[in-house]
């Protein structure tokens, strides 16, 4: 029973505190959680947040599948060839420590305020990251199913469909989990430094006004939006590749 | 049914001196059972990969069913080496070049000599350490291969069940003769299972010997098996290291 119902007990706890930080302080700097839910619900209606909102989740969905894209293609080629590997490696320990806000600065000096160069900067801080990842679940991969699928002719493809990736599922997953929460942070940023539109470049306005309400409005959503995905997208297709276990 | 012409001058490993397999030369008739016996690191795995297509760094050359290049090859490997994610059908289906011309009936005929009916929608988890044997033993069948390889299929089995699965085998085999090449260093299950023995040095690897087995296939009991194992011992002392 007190299982089945610890999220909630957690989360009422959590906005139980809030509260009461908020009145014991009475200050504008720390609005009560009735209050920001007053100011989300007004955001909404004059059709703000969800423009604004959904101008980031689109540039998120374009950057996160170029950076899984090109992440994948590069982490398995590397994974697979040990002298490319030797190689590369420098450059991806260079790339991996470069912070994300020296990438966004150049990005934007290099390519100008685009939309396009916003895109870049996101994928550049994030590509390293899934490469090193799908990199180690490469060299994890199975020797003997390997040459199993060699000397029954699998061919490229179906060996990629149906040796290499299954076993990469897991590395996958954990590059997908980590790669939303870094490039939601990323975006932000790049919003905030070049953009006119967007989460990032709202939070910015908000903080000119000292605006903590409308500023704690927007969080709540960002934090519904993640969890909306993990539950909606990520966790059914964790249960449906892991069936046969 | 094919006839199979392995010679190799050479094969040696990355970074070793001698080498694995040296001067190596062996026919095997057309459905014709051969089974390689020799010691545990002789270098018979390495040979079996080297026949299938897995290591091409060799000097010699190997002919299965006149053809040098991608003879159908079926290989049942010392780990069953099935994919977990795949049920048994979907395990054996997968072997197919061509998706298209996969024979349903082929597949349940296969399935019911080697008793696993019931389990064709079971995921290999769910199934002992034999049956997977017997998926893999079937998946290379299935090709209808030029050249059956085994590389010894049973070594991680306890004895009843290695004798089950070894029976199954057997009887499979006589409903669909195929020629193999079957590696072990048990001599009493080479003898139980193959037309022709053929012993091996150890590195680098030779034929050392090659024999007949001279009992019909119904009359292999144990007891037949162990007396034409001590007359071997008899005949030719130069195999007993290796017995």
């Amino acid at each position: 029973m007190l299982s089945r119902n610890l999220p909630t007990l957690s989360i009422l706890v959590f906005l139980g505190i809030w509260q009461g930080l908020a009145i014991f302080l009475h200050s504008s700097l720390l609005p009560s959680p009735e209050n920001v839910a007053h100011v989300f619900w007004q955001h909404c209606q004059s059709g703000e947040l969800p423009y604004h909102l959904g101008v980031t989740l689109l540039r998120l969905l374009v950057s996160f599948t170029i950076s899984m894209l090109l992440g994948c293609i590069i982490g398995i080629t590397l994974g697979r060839n040990e002298k490319l590997n030797a190689f590369f490696d420098h450059w991806l320990v260079i790339f991996l420590n470069i912070p994300a806000l020296v990438t966004v600065i150049l990005c934007y000096v290099w390519f100008g305020l685009t939309e396009s160069a916003a895109i870049l900067a996101v994928v550049l801080n994030k590509v390293p990251n899934v490469v090193v990842m799908l990199r180690e679940g490469t060299r994890a991969l199975d020797k003997d199913l390997l040459n199993m699928a060699k000397c029954y002719q699998f061919g490229r493809i179906k060996t990629l469909r149906h040796i290499i990736l299954p076993q990469l599922h897991p590395f996958l997953m954990s590059a997908t989990r980590s790669g939303l929460a870094l490039i939601w942070k990323i975006i932000l940023m790049v919003e905030l430094l070049g953009r006119s539109n967007g989460m990032g470049y709202q939070l910015h306005l908000f903080f000119q006004w000292f605006d903590i309400a409308s500023i704690l409005a927007y969080t709540v959503a960002f934090v519904g939006v993640i969890q909306l995905l993990e539950f909606a997208l990520l966790k059914p297709l964790d249960n449906l590749a892991l069936k046969w276990r | 049914m094919t006839t199979v012409h392995i010679q190799i001058h050479e094969k040696t490993h990355h970074g070793t001196k001698i080498p694995t397999i040296e001067n190596f030369e062996l026919t095997l008739n057309a459905g014709e059972f051969v089974c390689l016996v020799g010691q545990s690191g002789c270098g018979k795995t390495t040979l079996l990969n080297t026949i299938a297509g897995l290591d091409a760094n060799y000097s010699g050359a190997i002919h299965v069913a006149n053809k040098t290049l991608n003879p159908k090859i079926g290989f049942v490997f010392q780990r069953p080496c099935l994919l977990p994610w795949r049920t048994v059908r979907e395990n054996i289906e997968l072997v197919f070049v061509n998706q298209k011309v996969i024979s349903k009936t082929h597949i349940d005929e296969l399935l019911a000599l080697m008793q696993l009916t019931a389990y064709e929608n079971a995921y290999p988890k769910q199934l002992s350490e034999g049956m997977c044997r017997r998926v893999s033993i079937i998946r290379a069948f299935a090709i209808n291969p030029d050249l059956l390889l085994m590389d010894e299929p049973f070594v991680s089995l306890d004895a009843p069940m290695a004798r089950e699965v070894s029976e199954l085998l057997q009887h499979l085999w006589q409903k669909r003769p195929h020629t193999v090449l079957f590696v072990t260093h048990d001599l009493r299950e080479a003898i139980a299972l193959a037309d022709k023995l053929v012993f091996l040095t150890s590195r680098p690897m030779r034929v050392l010997k090659e024999i007949n087995v001279s009992i019909a296939r119904n009359q292999r009991n144990s007891k037949n098996v162990e007396n034409f194992r001590e007359q071997l011992i008899q005949n030719y002392p130069e195999l007993q290291p290796l017995l």
